[in-house]
């Protein structure tokens, strides 16, 4: 090619991202380098930060870690009741999408494509949506407990239900009480007793709505690694007369490895991100069982006008969330999967990830355990 | 309903058959109660997904009473409009629409042209700073959404773009995934098609639009489809963007229905039509490219 040309591609490939570059520069880098400052100031919502505020260094990060006080124990609870959500969604999900992908895989399964949208169709519906339903099937005569009645139980009046689930155990077997040893000061301002409680009933509703809205975009990743690993294997490990289970286990599962860690982390991404479910659900009521981060960042700037603490929250949170990625990552580089899986799994794996993050998005909001 | 057609034929997947391969016809009797089994397990569990949508369909045109007292009935004991009615006189639902309706199109279109674009530069072009760039990209990638609602905020306000469109849909309208696919993509095609055209002497830019993007329908479709459904559902933005009641979106509007009146509310009705009405259209968008979102080995391989 002709210089001419090699210095044109310069110029084009620079007009070409310029929209992007600006967009992103303007909208999300400079945005985020702004609330960096927020987070060391004491802005109060007057007038622009830049000017009417003061570098006052990392108070607003004590008052939220260290500091004794209302703030620190906000966050310890919303850092809590976030926490139980992710191990129990998490886990839950991935291996509820996975048994689904591989149902919904079986060649002589008919009706397959109508599985696969029923499966799948929560996905595609908006948070909002889908949590309004949620609140009206969880009533206290709803949907869910008019079931519960045929079956006998009594259900709770879920969204108004602020005791924790370990907490209900216990109560169940007679502790009812922290017993002394648990009334202990624990990290971030809030009693061991407190640390244990478990979800609370009402978290649990957003627990299950969370594996709902979230389950159709997994299984349709697992589901193209399943396809990506195609027939030959599945017949090869029948001719050694493997049972279904332990083809399963000792074949399928191993190559589908890289898939796997990809939905871990969107999850886990995904679930330390819960902010629409909380917005519409009561904002973190009842007795801030439902309070998360993400929803006390927003709440502690929006409402209280505390923004530089807000900030702070935030820039605590985005820290969780990397670190987790990174743990990921780490864990992610010894795997051992066959070559052709491998192979696949990288080409397929990548622009997936992309996908279906942009997909997660969609679905949860911006969160919901993905 | 899908028309997912496998090219390999192989019936077998023990334990589960339902046409059992010849060789095994001896097991039919176990392998058919096995199949059963699981299309019962399947069907229970399809059930569960579907029906909290036939319930809010049925629900929306139930009294609030009826809605309150048989939450289950897929039937409404009284056929009632009183909820549609409030919805399209009492409720701006269709003001939220036109909002709505307005910042999915400029953000899809917006998403899908600029997107392509910088991908396109980073899979082709070559120029200085390329790969910082798209380092950069990946790293934006890794922002997390939620953290970006108080910054949106400071910005827009610092702008003076808070409560105005420019502010709601502006952010959108770039994505670091959507350029991350479209690039991935580009690279999947072969060089020799552009280079033609570049020397029969058509421009960077005619090569893109012309030749290039044309050949990018499977990657442009998939975009589309997470665009629109990406800035349809969107809600924290929106949040954060504006306050103003006359620039809700059918996301934040809904919300201030919701959220309103937890529990006390008997307007279920209302809030459930809100909630169908307004997932209309991503359930069309679904439909309609249904085979290409389920049948997701062709997706892989193409795309």
């Amino acid at each position: 090619m002709a210089k001419g040309i090699r210095g044109a591609e310069g110029r084009y490939g620079w007009a070409f991202t310029a929209p992007a570059i600006i967009i992103i520069g303007v909208f999300l880098v400079l945005p985020i380098l702004l609330a960096l400052y927020v987070s060391f100031s004491n802005w109060h919502g007057l007038g622009s930060p830049i000017g009417n505020s003061s570098f006052i260094g990392t108070t607003n990060y004590e008052k939220v870690l260290v500091d004794p006080g209302l703030a620190q124990k906000d966050f310890g609870t919303s850092i809590r009741n976030n926490f139980y959500y992710v191990i129990i969604v998490v886990p839950l999900q991935t291996a509820l999408s996975l048994f689904l992908a591989v149902q919904v895989n079986r060649r002589i399964l008919r009706g397959r494509g109508f599985f696969r949208t029923a499966f799948y169709f929560p996905s595609v519906t908006s948070s909002v949506a889908i949590t309004t339903i949620f609140i009206f099937l969880f009533t206290a005569s709803g949907a869910v407990n008019a079931l519960l009645g045929w079956l006998g139980i009594n259900g709770p009046n879920w969204f108004a239900d602020p005791s924790g689930v370990i907490h209900n155990l216990l109560a169940g077997v007679g502790v009812s009480k922290a017993p002394a040893p648990l009334t202990a000061p624990g990290p971030l301002g809030l009693q061991w007793w407190d640390w244990i409680s478990g979800p609370s009933v009402a978290m649990c509703v957003l627990i299950v709505l969370a594996i709902f809205t979230t389950s159709g975009t997994f299984m349709l990743l697992f589901l193209a690694a399943l396809q990506n690993i195609g027939s030959e294997i599945d017949e090869a490990a029948e001719m050694d007369g493997a049972g279904a289970l332990r083809k399963f286990f000792s074949v399928t599962l191993p190559m589908l490895k890289p898939t796997l860690f990809t939905v871990l982390t969107l999850g886990l991404i995904g679930t330390w991100q819960v902010f629409d479910q909380i917005y519409l659900t009561g904002k973190g009521e009842p007795g801030k069982t439902l309070l998360t981060p993400a929803f006390l960042a927003y709440d502690t700037s929006f409402t209280n006008l505390n923004w530089g603490q807000g900030a702070a929250i935030s820039f605590i949170l985005f820290l969780i969330i990397v670190a987790l990625t990174l743990l990921q990552r780490l864990i992610l580089r010894d795997r051992d999967v066959g070559r052709r899986a491998e192979r696949n799994a990288k080409r397929a794996d990548a622009r997936l990830h992309a996908e279906a993050a942009m997909a997660a998005r969609t679905s949860t909001g911006t969160g919901a355990g993905s | 309903m899908t028309t997912v057609i496998e090219a390999t034929g192989i019936p077998t997947e023990p334990g589960t058959g339902i046409h059992v391969p010849h060789r095994r016809k001896h097991l039919s009797a176990r392998l058919r109660t096995t199949a059963l089994l699981s299309y019962i397990l399947l069907a229970v569990l399809a059930l569960i997904y579907i029906y909290p949508f036939l319930i809010s369909i049925a629900g929306s045109f139930k009294t609030d009473a009826d809605a309150t007292q048989h939450p289950l009935s897929l039937i409404p004991e009284i056929w009632s409009y009183a909820a549609y009615q409030r919805l399209f006189t009492t409720v701006p639902l269709l003001m939220w629409t036109a909002n709505s309706t307005i910042v999915t199109v400029i953000v899809t279109l917006g998403r899908v042209f600029f997107d392509s674009l910088a991908g396109y530069a980073l899979s082709r072009l070559r120029f200085a700073g390329r790969n910082i760039v798209f380092a950069g990209i990946i790293a934006v990638m890794a922002v997390p959404n939620v953290v970006l609602l108080i910054p949106r905020f400071l910005i827009l306000k610092e702008l003076g773009l808070y409560n105005s469109y420019a502010g709601m849909i502006i952010p959108l309208v770039v994505d670091a995934a959507g350029i991350f696919i479209m690039k991935q993509f580009f690279e999947s095609i072969p060089v020799s098609v552009e280079e033609a055209a570049r020397i029969d002497g058509a421009g960077v830019f005619r090569t893109f639009w012309t030749v290039v993007l044309p050949m990018a329908r499977p990657a442009l479709i998939t975009l589309f489809i997470l665009s629109f459904q990406g800035s349809w559902n969107e809600f924290a933005h929106f949040v954060v963007s504006r306050n103003d009641p006359n620039l809700n979106t059918l996301t934040t509007g809904v919300a201030s229905l919701t959220s309103g009146q937890l529990g006390s509310g008997n307007q279920y009705p209302l809030q459930l039509g809100a909630a169908v009405l307004m997932s209309i259209p991503v359930a069309v968008i679904f439909f309609i490219f249904q085979r290409r979102i389920m049948n997701t080995s062709d997706g892989g391989d193409k795309g």
